[in-house]
């Protein structure tokens, strides 16, 4: 990013607005306001997480807090969720969170190759009606995806055909992962783009102008400048992507429903419970254990979150 | 900058074949466990449905485990026998996907549907197939209610596979031995009982309506059997297809009867609160009380025998058990409200006729009924004296009995919008905000799609 230097706004105090927000924000009423919101947060998880402990009886009979006063705990739940299984979930949810890592990683990965390329070509190839495809791939944002479901199910099984002719043959991919992988592409690609176009378009003009006098084609300078100079926004959409790819339960259950052994960690859990809910208290360990994962993905790209956060919000 | 982009794209390429070829693997891993079917002896009552080795069928329905898994071990010995494959998925959400994947053309070969009125809507696709003679020669084994809950305007499309008995009331043995109490067999006993147990302070009745987005079933299920058992089949089925309205006083006088009872303030709610908390315990715990003595009976489902905490006896000398709900009009003759489930085909092919047809055979329910308790058929050839569990004994016996009125549960055979948006809903504010009788039935009615 380039650093610029901020308008010579004269304040009160001549400070810059920036050190004024943030001693603003470092005073010790406002670390007190910032503990209290954390903890009031933090108290349904932790609900959550002292249930996924009690027995399935102590469950039904009282609230999560009476363990304060009568300590009572098994590791049972997570032993049945992770290791038994059993509740249609067989030999435990290991296999499912491979399942999960085998559409959520395909699935962050495409779109943002193909929305970085078209992020670039937007931003800096001018060419006639540029401006218009972006405005309508920035307006599809607004097409919620429970319309495209159907739709797009009519369209992998059957293809698209006008008057005879076919536009696009069926895919025949029933049920299998590609399925899910296209779907979770095509329903990202908006944002991607929008937000990928408005980090891209900031780089300096000078260094594209620069490599481009070299005679660099525009491959090569998407490849070795666009790129590495992008990577905090690409980090911060990998993240939403890869979390909401992640937590999805609607389009893995329209997609990937047709075998229960291509089925993402959040269907499964969905089905934990069993027939009228009798296992309810599984469902407590399970929603742990599938946090693992993303935990583990957010505090690994969580340095780039904060910068790629800001990508596209200020003109800098 | 650069050779880091290129490792980048590599590992992501290299995530992208692994996954690919496990899924592929994957794929062909179950086409490859067909066994060659030889007929010999074990093999022979299969000997109908042979000629489709190799054949997949897809079935999806709203099953889990672990009844699903005895369903899977109930056609284990046709899949070997036969070659044909089931592949059975499971869902929770089976009523919001299957309409999805039945539009979106990428329907399941079977679906086991569980309410006439979403099989209703299926055929109105278009896309259900007619059953094959097989299956049709079999429905004469089931009660004409049955078949006619199959059919749509009066073709027969879906064979019924399991059923389940809701006019049952649970009680404990232990604690009507000790008192001294009786099995109610008319109406008029069930209330004297009830205000006899309420002398002996404790309150007869128990109940929980909560069951998450489906919250109120359990009362429809209620006001369903005291239709069926005041006014009989014809005004039941009238009300389903809505020539009785719920403001109509007849069943406005139904709801009468459910309150006089379930919304009695000195009969509910034993061992849990009062009347409201009707509405705030869940279906799986309103039970719960019986077991501690502190709540007399409780009107539930066969089903509910899954629900009883681990080490609670089901047995008519045990700590639980269930007696037949009397009739609240004597001359009806023996009300029966049940549910079921429905085979319903999507494909046409020979091998998903051949399962369709196996499924609808006495065999199959005959193998179903060995594999676990707990499950139990409509199907009047089903051998009786292979049930073991007492509660299934009582429902089979309710349930083929070909003089009893049976009926469907009327919820799931009206419309979704009222049978499980609008009247379960209505019936949530019944007891949980003590809205009038009148308010709730006019509150249904508008909600009947035209």
């Amino acid at each position: 990013m380039t650093t610029t230097t901020p308008p010579a706004i004269t304040t009160a105090t001549d400070e810059p607005p920036v050190r004024k927000v943030r001693r603003a924000f470092s005073s010790p009423l406002a670390s007190v306001a910032v503990v209290i919101l954390a903890v009031l947060w933090t108290v349904p998880v932790l609900g959550l997480f002292v249930t996924s402990l009690r027995p399935k009886a102590d469950v039904a009979s009282s609230g999560w807090w009476t363990v304060f006063s009568h300590p009572h705990f098994t590791l049972s739940n997570y032993n049945t969720v992770l290791f038994k299984g059993g509740y249609n979930v067989n030999s435990g949810l290991a296999p499912y969170i491979v399942n999960s890592l085998a559409i959520t990683i395909p699935a962050t990965i495409i779109p943002i190759i193909l929305a970085s390329m078209a992020a670039y070509v937007l931003a800096w190839v001018r060419f006639k009606g540029s401006d218009a495809i972006f405005f309508t791939i920035f307006a599809l944002q607004v097409v919620p995806l429970q319309m495209s479901l159907v739709p797009l199910l009519q369209l992998y099984s059957g293809g698209a055909h006008i008057g005879g002719i076919t536009v696009i043959p069926a895919l025949h991919l029933h049920g299998s992962l590609a399925e899910v992988w296209l779907s979770h592409t095509m329903f990202s690609l908006p944002l991607a783009v929008f937000l990928l176009h408005n980090f891209i378009s900031q780089l300096p003009e000078s260094v594209i102008e620069a490599a481009r006098v070299d005679g660099a084609s525009h491959l090569r300078v998407y490849r070795s400048i666009v790129l590495p100079l992008s990577m905090p926004a690409i980090a911060s959409f990998a993240i939403f992507q890869f979390l909401w790819v992640w937590n999805d339960l609607l389009v893995s259950l329209t997609f990937a429903a047709k075998t229960t052994a291509a089925q993402p960690l959040t269907a499964q859990l969905q089905q934990l419970t069993g027939s009228f809910g009798s296992h309810l208290e599984l469902l407590t360990a399970g929603a742990f254990v599938s946090i693992i994962i993303p935990m583990i993905v957010f505090f690994s790209l969580q340095r780039y979150f904060v910068k790629g956060m800001l990508a596209g919000s200020v003109k800098g | 900058m650069k050779s880091n982009f290129v490792a980048v794209a590599a590992i992501g390429t290299a995530a992208l074949l692994t996954v690919t070829a496990c899924s592929s693997s994957k794929g062909g891993g179950g086409s490859q466990s067909k066994t060659t079917a030889t007929v010999s002896a074990a093999c022979a009552p299969y000997k109908d449905y042979l000629g489709h080795s190799g054949k997949t069928v897809t079935m999806f329905g709203s099953i889990l485990s672990p009844e699903s898994d005895s369903l899977n071990k109930s056609w284990a010995a046709f899949e070997k026998c036969t070659g044909i494959k089931i592949s059975y998925t499971g869902s929770n959400d089976f009523e919001s996907q299957l309409p999805v994947q039945v539009q979106g053309g990428s329907a399941p070969n079977l679906a086991i549907i569980p309410q006439p009125g979403l099989l209703a809507q299926m055929v109105k696709t278009g896309q259900v197939k007619a059953p094959p003679a097989g299956t049709v020669a079999n429905e004469a084994n089931w009660n004409a209610a049955w078949k006619s809950y199959g059919s749509v305007n009066g073709t027969f499309y879906a064979a019924p596979m399991s059923a389940n008995m809701k006019s049952l009331v649970w009680y404990s043995p232990k604690l009507f031995a000790a008192k001294g109490y009786t099995i109610p067999t008319t109406w008029a006993q069930l209330m004297s009982l009830s205000a006899k147990i309420a002398a002996d302070g404790v309150k007869p009745w128990c109940g929980g309506i909560g069951s998450g987005t489906a919250t109120g079933w359990p009362a429809t299920d209620w006001v369903e059997e005291a239709v069926l058992g005041t006014y009989g089949g014809q005004v039941y089925d009238d009300w389903i297809s809505h020539k009785v309205k719920f403001t109509d006083p007849k069943i406005e006088a139904a709801m009468k009867t459910v309150a006089s009872y379930m919304q009695n303030p000195a009969w509910v709610n034993g061992g849990i609160g009062g009347v409201k908390s009707i509405a705030t315990t869940t279906f799986q715990d309103a039970g719960v009380p019986i077991t501690k003595g502190t709540c007399g009976m409780l009107q539930q489902a066969s089903f509910y025998e899954a629900q009883w905490p681990k080490g609670t006896t089901v047995s008519p000398t045990g700590d639980v058990f269930a007696f037949y709900l009397p009739a609240v009009n004597s001359s009806i003759s023996t009300p029966v409200e049940g549910g079921g489930e429905f085979v319903t085909a999507f494909s046409s092919d020979p091998a998903t006729q051949a399962v369709q047809n196996y499924l609808s055979s006495p065999e199959w329910a005959d193998s179903r009924i060995k594999v676990a308790p707990g499950w139990v058929s409509a199907n009047e050839k089903v051998d009786q004296s292979l049930y073991t569990d007492p509660i299934d004994k009582i429902s089979a016996k309710y349930l083929a009995d070909s003089s009893a009125t049976f009926r469907f549960d009327a919820s799931d055979a009206m419309p979704a919008a009222v049978g499980s948006g609008a009247e379960w809903k209505a019936m949530t504010e019944w007891f949980g905000s003590g809205k009038s009788i009148d308010a709730v039935a006019k509150e249904i009615d508008a909600a009947w799609p035209n």
